[in-house]
C-alpha cells in the first residue's frame, strides 16, 4: 500500500503489480505508436501499394496525416487507462 | 488602408495583449518563475506547449520544406511524424514521473536521480549547447519577419522582438510565458489555417485542408485526385513526384526516430509538463499538447502541396486543366501586368523568388535543371567574378578576360542543353538554357499564400502575427529554459546553495536578461549555420538527455557512473560524426567528408545520427553500471516514489 506522501509502506507486491501493469499499458502504446509510423508509414508502404485512402495510397496518408490521429488517439487513451490503473490500486490523487 | 499600416495595426495589437498578460501574471516566487507555480490547467498547458513547440521553423518553413524537396514531399514525412509522435514517448515515458518528481528543472532531475553533481552539471552543458543553438534560429526568425512584413531592418526587428520577449519572460517567467504563449497559440493557428482553408477550397472544393490533400482536383473537372494531379505536373517538368518513394528507407526511419526521441528530450518541452497541478494532468496534457500540434501539422502538407501546385500553375498556365507543357510558359508582361500574379510581383522584391529569362525569350520557364548543377555553379562563378571586378574598378583587360569567361561558361551551359530532355525533348530543341525559376525560398511556400489565394489585406497582416507570434513563442519557452539552468542548477545547485528565495529569484532574472542578450547578439551575429542546427539539437537531446531521463525512471540498477559515461559518449560521439560532415563547429570548410551519402559509414546521414547516439549511450550506460557499484537505497527510493502518482502536490525548492 502505499501512504499520502507516496511513499511505500507495506505490501511490496502490490506496488509491484501496479508498475507492471503500467509497463504493460506502455508496451501495448509503444507497439502501436510504432506500427502506425515506422511500420505502416515507411516499411511496408511499398507493401501496401495501391490500397487508396481518397486520392493518396496508404503508406502516404500514415506518413502525412494517419500516424498523427493515431498518436493523439492513443495518448488519451493511455491516460485513460492509467487514471483507471491508479484508482484499481489506490494510488491516485 | 495600404497593407503596410495594416500589418503594423494587427501586429501592434498582439504585441499589447503579450505586454498586457506580461503585467497581469508577474512571477512572485520562484515556483512562479519556474513552473508557474504548477497551477495551469492541462489544456491551457497544451496550448502554451503547442505554442512553445511550434517554432518559426515549423510555421514558415516546414510546409515549403516538405512541398519542394528535391527527393519528393513523401520522405519528407519523417518532419510531420516525428515532430508529434515525439509526444507520445513524452507523455508514456517522461512526462508523469518527471511531474511526481516535483522539482524545477531537468537537470536536477539527473543530478539527484544519479547522485552526482558532475552528472547534473554535464545535463546542464547539454541543456545549454541545444538550446542556445536553437534558440537563434528563432530570433533570426523574427528578425526576418520584421523586415519582410514591416519594412525595418532584420536587427531592428530583432531588437524589438528580443525587447517584448524581456517585458514579460523576466518579468512574468514561466507564468508569463505560459499565459502568452497561450495567446500566441492562438494568434498563430488562426493565421495558419485561414489561408490553408480557402486554398483548399479553390483546388479541391474541400473546407478541411486535410481533405483536401486526399481529394479531388476541382478545376479539371474533379475526375483526377489532387496527389495524382500534383505528380502528374511537377514529373512533365522533370521534378521527383511529390508522392515518390524516398531513396533511403534507413535514413527516413533513422530521421523520424531521431527526432521523435530528440522532441522528447528537449528540456524546454519537458518543463511545459512540470505546470501542472497532478501527474494525471501531466498525462492528458501531452494529449492536448498534442492535439494543438496535429491542428498545424496536419494542414502543412496540404499548404506545402497545395501552394507548390499553385506555383506550378502560375508558372506553366497550361496545367490547370491540362498538361504543362500544351501551352507557353508564364509571359513576363504578365507577370507585370495582371493583377492576379501581383504576388509574384512581391516576393521577387523580398529576393525569396528570383526569375531570369536567360534565354530571352520573354517567357519565364520553370523545370527541373538538377542535371545542369555543374555548369549552372559555373555560370554563377563566372557572372559573380565579373561583378566583384566592376565594382573594384579592375583594368581594362582583367573585365575583358572574365566577360570571355562568361561567355565561355554560357556557351558549355548551352552545349550540355542537347543532352538534357524535358518532355521528351532537349532543351536546344526547345530553345530553353535553364531552369528560369533561379530562386523560389522554401519559406514563400506559407508566406505568399494569402496574396495566391486572393484573400484580404488583414489575412496577410495576420500571417505576419503568426510567425512573429511562432518564433516568440519559442524562443521564450527556450530562454526560460537556459535561465533556469543557471540561476537554479548552477548557482543553487553548486555555486550557492545557500541562496535565499527571493536571492534565487533576482538570480533567475538577471539569468533570464543575460540569456536574452546571448541569444539578441547571436541572433545579430549569426555563426552562419541555421540550417544545421535542426540536427544538432535534435540530435544532441535524443542522444543525451532522453536516454539518461528514461533509464532514470525506468530502471533502479542504472547508477552515476553509468550515466554519466553514457551522456558523454552520446555527446561526443554525435557532435563529431555531424561536425565531420558539416566543419568542426560548422566553420565552414573544416569538413572531414563531403556531405553526400556515398561518404556516410553505413549510409547513415548525420541528420539521423542521433538515433545511433542515443542506443550507444543506452549501450554504454547498462554495460558500465553493470560492473560498478548499485546506486544507493536512498535512490531506488525515489524511483520507487516517482513511479507512483499519488503525492504529487506541491513541487518542493528542496
Amino acid at each position: 500500500m502505499v501512504d499520502r506522501t507516496g511513499h511505500v509502506t507495506s505490501d511490496r507486491t502490490s506496488s509491484n503489480a501496479y508498475w507492471s501493469a503500467n509497463v504493460r499499458i506502455i508496451l501495448i502504446s509503444l507497439a502501436i505508436w510504432f506500427a502506425c509510423s515506422f511500420g505502416l508509414g515507411i516499411i511496408l508502404r511499398p507493401a501496401l501499394e495501391g490500397i487508396m485512402v481518397g486520392g493518396a495510397d496508404l503508406g502516404f496518408w500514415f506518413a502525412q496525416q494517419g500516424s498523427i490521429y493515431v498518436f493523439l488517439v492513443l495518448i488519451f487513451v493511455y491516460a485513460w487507462r492509467m487514471n483507471k490503473l491508479d484508482r484499481e490500486y489506490g494510488v491516485d490523487e | 488602408m495600404d497593407q503596410f499600416t495594416l500589418n503594423l495595426i494587427v501586429v501592434g495589437i498582439t504585441f499589447a495583449i503579450y505586454v498586457g498578460i506580461a503585467i497581469w501574471a508577474r512571477a512572485g516566487s520562484t515556483a512562479e518563475f519556474y513552473a508557474a507555480g504548477q497551477g495551469v490547467h492541462p489544456v491551457m498547458n497544451g496550448m502554451a506547449t503547442g505554442a512553445d513547440w511550434m517554432s518559426a521553423a515549423s510555421f514558415i518553413s516546414m510546409a515549403g520544406i516538405i512541398a519542394l524537396a528535391p527527393a519528393g514531399g513523401y520522405t519528407q514525412s519523417a518532419f510531420l511524424m516525428g515532430w508529434t509522435g515525439g509526444y507520445v514517448l513524452l507523455a508514456l515515458l517522461l512526462a508523469p514521473y518527471l511531474r511526481k518528481f516535483g522539482k524545477f528543472t531537468v537537470p536536477e532531475f539527473i543530478g539527484d536521480r544519479f547522485y552526482s553533481g558532475g552528472a547534473r552539471l554535464l545535463a546542464v552543458v547539454c541543456l545549454i549547447i541545444i538550446s542556445i543553438t536553437y534558440v537563434i534560429g528563432q530570433m533570426r526568425g523574427v528578425g526576418v519577419t520584421f523586415s519582410r512584413f514591416l519594412e525595418v531592418s532584420t536587427d531592428m526587428g530583432l531588437y524589438i522582438g528580443a525587447a517584448i520577449v524581456f517585458a514579460y519572460a523576466v518579468f512574468g517567467g514561466m507564468k508569463g510565458i505560459t499565459y502568452t504563449q497561450v495567446a500566441q497559440y492562438v494568434v498563430l493557428i488562426i493565421a495558419y489555417t485561414i489561408p490553408a482553408i480557402f486554398i483548399s477550397l479553390a483546388l479541391t472544393g474541400a473546407f478541411l485542408p486535410q481533405l483536401g490533400l486526399i481529394g479531388d482536383y476541382a478545376p479539371a473537372g474533379g475526375d483526377q485526385a489532387f496527389l495524382a494531379k500534383l505528380d502528374q505536373v511537377v514529373t512533365e517538368l522533370g521534378f521527383t513526384a511529390y508522392t515518390a518513394d524516398t531513396p533511403s528507407m534507413l535514413n527516413m526511419f533513422l530521421f523520424t526516430m531521431s527526432l521523435m526521441i530528440g522532441t522528447a528530450g528537449l528540456p524546454h518541452v519537458i518543463i511545459r509538463f512540470f505546470t501542472v497541478p497532478k501527474v494525471a494532468d501531466a498525462r492528458s496534457s501531452a494529449g492536448w499538447a498534442l492535439v494543438f500540434i496535429a491542428l498545424l501539422y496536419t494542414v502543412a502538407p496540404a499548404v506545402g502541396s497545395m501552394a507548390r501546385l499553385n506555383f506550378t500553375t502560375t508558372m506553366w498556365p497550361g496545367a490547370v486543366t491540362g498538361n504543362a507543357l500544351d501551352q507557353d510558359a508564364v509571359s513576363l508582361d504578365a507577370i507585370q501586368n495582371d493583377p492576379k500574379l501581383s504576388w509574384v510581383r512581391t516576393w521577387e522584391q523580398t529576393g525569396l523568388l528570383v526569375l531570369q529569362d536567360l534565354n530571352g525569350d520573354g517567357k519565364i520557364q520553370y523545370f527541373n535543371d538538377a542535371k545542369l548543377a555543374a555548369e549552372n555553379k559555373a555560370v554563377e562563378g563566372a557572372t559573380k567574378a565579373l561583378a566583384d571586378a566592376r565594382a573594384a574598378n579592375a583594368d581594362a583587360a582583367r573585365i575583358t578576360e572574365l566577360e570571355a569567361a562568361l561567355a565561355a561558361a554560357n556557351e558549355a551551359r548551352i552545349a550540355k542543353g542537347a543532352e538534357v530532355t524535358v518532355g521528351g525533348q532537349t532543351l536546344a530543341e526547345r530553345g530553353w538554357v535553364a531552369n528560369e525559376v533561379v530562386k523560389v525560398d522554401n519559406d514563400i511556400m506559407v508566406l505568399a499564400n494569402p496574396e495566391i489565394a486572393a484573400l484580404p489585406g488583414w489575412v496577410i497582416a495576420l500571417v505576419a502575427a503568426g510567425a512573429l507570434a511562432a518564433a516568440l513563442s519559442t524562443a521564450a519557452g527556450l530562454l526560460l529554459a537556459i535561465s533556469s539552468a543557471i540561476s537554479h542548477d548552477l548557482i543553487k545547485g553548486s555555486i550557492n546553495p545557500n541562496i535565499s528565495e527571493k536571492g534565487e529569484l533576482l538570480a533567475a532574472r538577471i539569468s533570464m536578461t543575460f540569456a536574452i542578450v546571448i541569444s539578441t547578439w547571436l541572433g545579430l551575429n549569426p555563426p552562419g549555420f541555421a540550417a544545421q542546427v535542426v540536427a544538432l539539437a535534435f540530435g544532441l537531446a535524443a542522444a543525451t538527455i532522453f536516454p539518461a531521463l528514461m533509464m532514470g525512471i525506468f530502471s533502479k540498477r542504472v547508477n552515476k557512473e553509468g550515466a554519466i559515461l553514457g551522456m558523454l559518449v552520446g555527446l561526443v560521439f554525435t557532435s563529431v560524426y555531424i561536425f565531420l560532415y558539416k566543419g568542426w563547429f560548422f566553420i565552414p570548410g573544416t569538413e572531414v567528408y563531403a556531405d553526400v551519402p556515398a561518404n556516410y559509414f553505413f549510409g547513415i546521414s548525420p541528420l539521423s545520427i542521433g538515433t545511433i547516439g542515443a542506443i550507444l549511450n543506452f549501450a554504454v550506460a547498462f554495460a558500465v553500471s553493470a560492473v560498478t557499484k548499485a546506486p544507493p537505497r536512498q535512490v531506488v527510493e525515489l524511483v520507487e516514489s516517482i513511479r507512483i502518482p499519488r503525492g504529487a502536490g506541491k513541487a518542493t525548492a528542496h
